[in-house]
This record gives structure tokens, C-alpha cells and sequence, in this order.
């Protein structure tokens, strides 16, 4: 969680610099919905995510270097510089890949559990979604055939409120429309506060397990909120759709500061060793950027290339 | 005699060696299973092979077009069949953003071997959304492939192809093809995409066809005859990517170029080989080159109206025999009183 919001923080430091030449969407505020969630998985299993998908990718164990890379363009990225920071994947991590077409990856990845059933592997399916990708047609078709298929798979969504600047009143009508949605498909569903690291883990971990087991699927909503603007690294309270007493009542909630209150309340770890764990942490990310800054261009011939595969 | 078989019982019989070769290979459609067995081509195969790899699905077409991506990124090879090319069209989100593209945008690290079956209607009313024939959308796109089938021999090989091929390959049919056999040798055997077929040799006119029409083509090729006209008659089989070459030796060769497309004719097939021509041989034709397809409206229903709708091997003929600077007949577009234009043969009820 501390490692993601590290991460996401230096990105937003970067982007001035101009090199990084491609969209991110930062989820700084909502790092303890996809760690505690990623942290239900085993490495094994498989996560695919949307456009906001840095945090999934590194809480899944993907390569950070490879990430930073691919964020830069270059050769060394993890789709070679011809993704971007949409488009992450670590195979080896079970990070299957990442699209930022709003629902999309929902069916793929109801397939790739759809494949896990049918040769029987020991395999669990996460996809991370937004409050926005509940209302696209193929999310209401996917929940429909996991529930059918009883598929291994936990659709976790991260409700911010906001599909870029449009609010949660003008595209979805009450509050328990997401959960309601999945249980009217027979699927176990639940809300919960997704900045509470515990709680995103325990409802993950009984999610995953059902699955795992033969269970079936589940949804799990995580309320959560997104600092920053939609997409960029600046902050966008100023512009109008959303004001800074709701940024700040949020910012108050900061899951990565109240779980290291917590951690250090309970004498897990001490505040030394917390700015200890940081201070390595940032000198990775720092390392990793001046690894995708020094890594080459992709050669020229690759343009034309992974067309087709053969 | 070889064994002959109908065009659908290809299909069947490649679906049934390649699912029998390959425990990955699964199909998934609405009516896979159910008694009409998509005109024929899926009958037997839930008895063989089961509920896991023969499924019927909800009508969640873009939903299961993504299912059967991910399943394919994991390495399963799905074929997803719909009954029309039009039903298809809900699911355009997962082919053209997610299919076509997964490959590539990951540098090279998913694969998506997977094969998406659309059946184009025609006659008996098929109308405005029975009938459409989509290759050249499916084609504008880099990532996929597009196959179209003519005999048999064909659909059975090409079919074995695409399932073998580890992309995504959208494989398209025509309803008036299903009932029509050809040798089709029983052992299991590919035919390769992106390779044209010259059907008839000649000299005077090269006819290009897709799918249906290249049967047109070939009747055409019979009349011309008579006319002493020698026309090579080239079925175009794979649409994406198409055979540029053998299309190009052979307008060399006789300097006259018709294409005939199942779709309409702006902005399609027909146009890209014409440009391609154009581009590419300009100094060896001798005439400018014909584009045969259909008009610019939707499909009518009634059969007053389809009558007129779709070209025939006589409209061909028109064109060639024009090109050529042949006396044209006044009255040759006209069809015999009482045949019935609605229907591929007398073998065809409905009702659809």
C-alpha cells in the first residue's frame, strides 16, 4: 500500500518533466482497496484490471521496473513501449493485462476463469473495476454468466464516485445498485469501506477462498476515493465538480496513513521503522525511474511487428 | 467417386478432427447445441465432446466474445459462432478494441487464438439485418484475419487453419453455400490463410470473387465462354490478409480486372483489390477495372424488391463482355419468367 502510493507519488513528481509521453490515471487515495485485495491472491492466480491500474499491477507482484519503463516508452517496458502506463501486464505476476475501454476487461476476464473451470486448475480470477464499468452493458452480461457458470472469479469494484467529472447522481440511481445488481444474479456481494486495509482483506480473502473452493463468484464494492484528477498528476478541486471540503474529508481517511497508525498503535512496527520501510522504498522507485529514463527507445523494426502472432 | 460433402458437414467435420486433435478447442454459440445444429455444422459434436466444450450461451454477445478471449489468453482456442454477421455487430467493442489488438499493444506477450464463425444471409427475406456482408469492417482491422470460404474443401481446410492459426479469425459463410458439396477428402487437413484459389484459367479478364460471388464468377466464366471470352476466375478465400500476389500475376496476365464482393461496393473488398491493382500494375491493364457488388441501400425484404438487389453471374457477364467491347444484348439482364431469385436452388424452403 505504502510501495503504490510511493510509486504514484513519483510519477506525479515526473510528469512535469514532460518524458513521460502517455495518460496515467494515479489512484493515490485508494490504495488499500487494490493492496488488501491483491493481498487475498495467490501468485498464481490472475488480475486484470482497467484504465487506473498502476496499483493492481504492483500490489499483483508485477516487475516495478518493467512498469516504469513502459510508463516511459521505452524498450525495457513491460509491453515494450507499446502500451503504456494503459496497458501493464506481467505474466509471470498472473497480471494478465490491463485496458482502459471502461467494462471491457470485465468478460475477459470471466474468460480466463471460464478457462481455469474448464481444465479444472487450482486458480483464482480478480478484476478490478470502477463505479463507471457497472453501467456498461458487458458488465451486467459478464456478472450474468459467472453467476450461470459459477465461475472462480471476484469482480472487485472500486466505487470514487466519479467517472472522470461526472458525479455518482447523474449516472446511477441508489446507493446499493452495485451490490443489488450482482445479488439479483444470485452472486454473493458486498459494500464495505475500501480505505479500511483490513476490511478490503477479509471480505477478499473469504471472497478468493469461496471461489477457490468451488464457491462461485463474488462482487465486493469498496468505497474509496480518488485524490487526484482523473487523469494527469495535479489535483483538480479547483475546477469545479467536486469540492475541496469533500477532497478533504477524504484526505482525513487516508488509508496508507491510518493503517500505519494502526500498524504502530499496535506495536507491530515502530514510527523509525515505518520512515525506515519508506525511505527504501522511494529509493526503489528512484532507481526504477532512472532505470526507464537510461533504458534505449524501442527499435524501429519493432513497429510493424506482434501484429500477428505466429 | 471421392466423398463428396455439403459445405455445412465441412464445417462440421473440421470443427469435429480439430476439437478431436486439440482438447483446448471448444465451441461456444447461441444453438450450438440445439437440434438444428446451426444449419448442420455442430451436430453431434455435444454428444462427442460434452457439455464443457460444446455450449450453448446467454445472448451476451460482446460479453462472450470477451469470455472467449480470455479463455484464449490462457490458453484454450475458442470458436464463437453467430448465426448472423449482424448479431456479431454487439460485440464489435471486444473484436476490434480487445482481439485485434491484445498482441500487439502487450509487445508481443498475449495471444488470442481464436475464431469467431458469422453466417451472412441472403433471400427469403433475410431484409436489412439478416444479410449483411461485413468483411471489409473486419478487414480494416489490423490484428484480425478474415476468411471467407467457398467449397467445401475449403471451409473444411480453412476452418482447420483458422483454429490452428493464434489469432483471432473471424470466419465468415455463406448461407447459400451451406447446401452445396464438394470432394472433400476425410482426413484432417488445412488450407492455408491468405491464399487465393484460381478456380478457371484465362487470359482475357481476370475475375476476382468472394465467398458466394465466386461462384457467380465461375458461372460467368461458362457463359463468356460461349462468347469466347477467356476469363480466370480467382476465388479470393482469405480477405485479410489477401493474396496480392496471385491477384497481381494474373491481371499481368490478361490486363482486365472485375472484382465481386458479397457486400456492398463502396469502401469495400472491391475496391481495396481495384486500388491495390491500380497502384501496383497500372501500366499492364488495358481497361479500367469493374467493381460488381451491391448497391448503395440497405437489403430490402420483399423479393420484388431483393430480386434486384443482388448481382448475378449474368451481371458479370454484362460488365466483361462491355470491357471487352462485345455487342451487348439488350434484354441479357433479364432473368427467365417464373425462376425464383430468392433462393440458392429448388433445395432451399426457408425460412432462413
Amino acid at each position: 500500500m505504502l510501495r503504490i502510493r510511493i510509486v504514484e507519488n513519483a510519477i506525479a513528481e515526473s510528469y512535469g518533466e514532460q518524458e513521460m509521453r502517455c495518460p496515467v490515471h494515479l489512484s493515490i487515495g485508494q490504495e488499500a482497496a487494490e493492496a488488501g485485495a491483491c493481498a487475498a491472491l495467490e501468485r498464481r492466480d490472475y488480475v486484470l484490471s482497467g484504465h487506473r491500474s498502476h496499483g493492481h499491477y504492483l500490489a499483483k507482484g508485477g516487475n516495478l521496473k518493467a512498469m516504469m519503463a513502459e510508463i516511459y516508452g521505452k524498450a525495457t517496458g513491460c509491453a515494450g513501449g507499446k502500451g503504456g502506463s494503459m496497458h501493464l501486464v506481467d505474466l509471470e505476476a498472473g497480471f494478465l493485462g490491463a485496458a482502459p475501454i471502461v467494462g471491457s476487461t470485465i468478460p475477459i476476464a470471466a474468460g480466463v476463469a471460464f478457462a481455469t473451470q474448464m481444465r479444472n486448475e487450482d486458480r483464482v480470477v480478480m478484476v478490478f473495476l470502477g463505479d463507471g464499468a457497472t453501467e456498461t452493458g458487458v458488465f451486467y452480461e459478464s456478472v450474468n454468466f459467472a453467476a450461470l457458470k459459477h465461475l472462480p472469479i471476484v469482480f472487485l469494484v472500486e466505487n470514487n464516485f466519479y467517472s472522470v467529472y461526472s458525479p455518482m447522481n447523474v449516472r446511477q440511481k441508489g446507493v446499493n445498485r452495485i451490490v443489488d445488481i450482482a445479488r439479483a444474479h444470485g452472486m454473493e456481494a458486498h459494500q464495505a469501506d475500501g480505505n479500511d486495509l483490513d476490511i478490503v482483506y477479509q471480505l477478499s480473502r473469504q471472497a478468493v477462498t469461496k471461489a477457490r473452493t468451488g464457491g462461485g463468484p463474488s462482487l465486493l464494492e469498496f468505497i474509496t476515493y480518488r485524490w487526484r484528477e482523473h487523469c494527469g498528476p495535479g489535483y483538480d478541486n479547483d475546477i469545479g465538480y467536486r469540492t475541496e471540503d469533500e477532497f478533504f474529508s477524504w484526505k482525513e481517511r487516508d488509508p496508507v496513513v491510518a493503517y500505519e497508525k494502526k500498524l504502530i498503535a499496535n506495536g507491530v512496527v515502530g514510527q523509525h521503522e515505518m520512515d525506515l520501510i519508506a525511505r527504501d522504498l522511494k529509493q526503489e522507485v528512484d532507481a526504477a525511474i532512472v532505470y526507464a529514463k537510461q533504458s534505449p527507445w524501442p527499435d524501429l523494426n519493432t513497429l510493424p511487428s506482434q501484429v500477428y502472432a505466429s | 467417386m471421392n466423398r463428396q460433402l455439403k459445405f455445412s458437414e465441412a464445417i462440421r467435420e473440421a470443427t469435429d478432427q480439430a476439437m478431436g486433435r486439440d482438447p483446448s478447442v471448444y465451441i461456444v454459440g447461441l444453438g450450438v447445441p440445439d437440434p438444428k445444429g446451426i444449419f448442420g455444422t455442430t451436430l453431434g459434436l455435444l454428444e462427442k465432446y460434452g457439455t464443457t466444450r460444446v455450449q450453448d450461451m446467454p445472448l451476451s454477445e460482446n460479453a462472450l466474445t470477451g469470455v472467449a478471449l480470455g479463455s484464449a489468453l490462457v490458453g484454450m482456442r475458442p470458436i464463437i459462432t453467430h448465426q448472423r454477421v449482424d448479431f456479431a455487430l454487439v460485440a464489435m467493442e471486444q473484436m476490434v478494441n480487445q482481439a485485434a489488438k491484445w498482441h500487439y499493444m502487450f509487445g508481443g506477450k498475449a495471444k488470442v487464438p481464436m475464431v469467431v464463425r458469422m453466417i451472412i444471409g441472403r433471400g427469403w427475406g433475410q431484409g436489412p439485418q439478416h444479410s449483411q456482408s461485413l468483411q471489409a469492417w473486419f478487414a480494416h482491422i489490423p490484428g484480425l484475419k478474415v476468411v471467407m470460404p467457398t467449397t467445401a474443401y475449403d471451409a473444411k481446410g480453412l476452418l482447420a487453419a483458422a483454429i490452428e492459426d493464434d489469432n483471432p479469425v473471424i470466419f465468415i459463410e455463406h448461407r447459400w453455400l451451406h447446401n452445396i458439396s464438394d470432394d472433400v477428402p476425410e482426413e484432417y487437413y488445412t488450407v492455408p490463410l491468405g491464399k487465393a484459389r484460381i478456380m478457371c484459367e484465362g487470359s482475357d479478364v481476370t475475375i476476382i470473387g468472394t465467398s458466394y460471388m465466386a461462384l457467380e464468377s465461375l458461372r460467368a466464366a461458362e457463359y463468356l465462354r460461349d462468347a469466347e471470352v477467356s476469363a480466370e476466375v480467382i476465388d479470393l478465400r482469405t480477405i485479410r490478409p489477401w493474396d496480392v500476389e496471385t491477384v497481381l500475376a494474373s491481371v499481368r496476365k490478361t490486363g482486365r480486372l472485375v472484382v465481386t464482393d458479397t457486400a456492398t461496393t463502396a469502401f469495400g473488398v472491391s475496391a481495396e483489390i481495384s486500388a491495390t491493382v491500380l497502384e501496383r500494375e497500372f501500366d499492364s491493364m488495358k481497361a479500367a477495372p469493374v467493381r460488381i457488388a451491391l448497391p448503395d441501400y440497405p437489403c430490402p425484404t420483399s423479393p420484388a424488391l431483393s430480386n434486384d438487389f443482388y448481382p448475378r453471374a449474368r451481371h458479370i457477364v454484362f460488365e466483361v463482355k462491355k470491357m471487352m467491347g462485345q455487342e451487348l444484348v439488350a434484354d441479357m439482364l433479364e432473368d427467365p419468367l417464373g425462376q425464383r431469385l430468392d433462393v440458392p436452388d429448388s433445395s432451399f424452403k426457408g425460412p432462413f
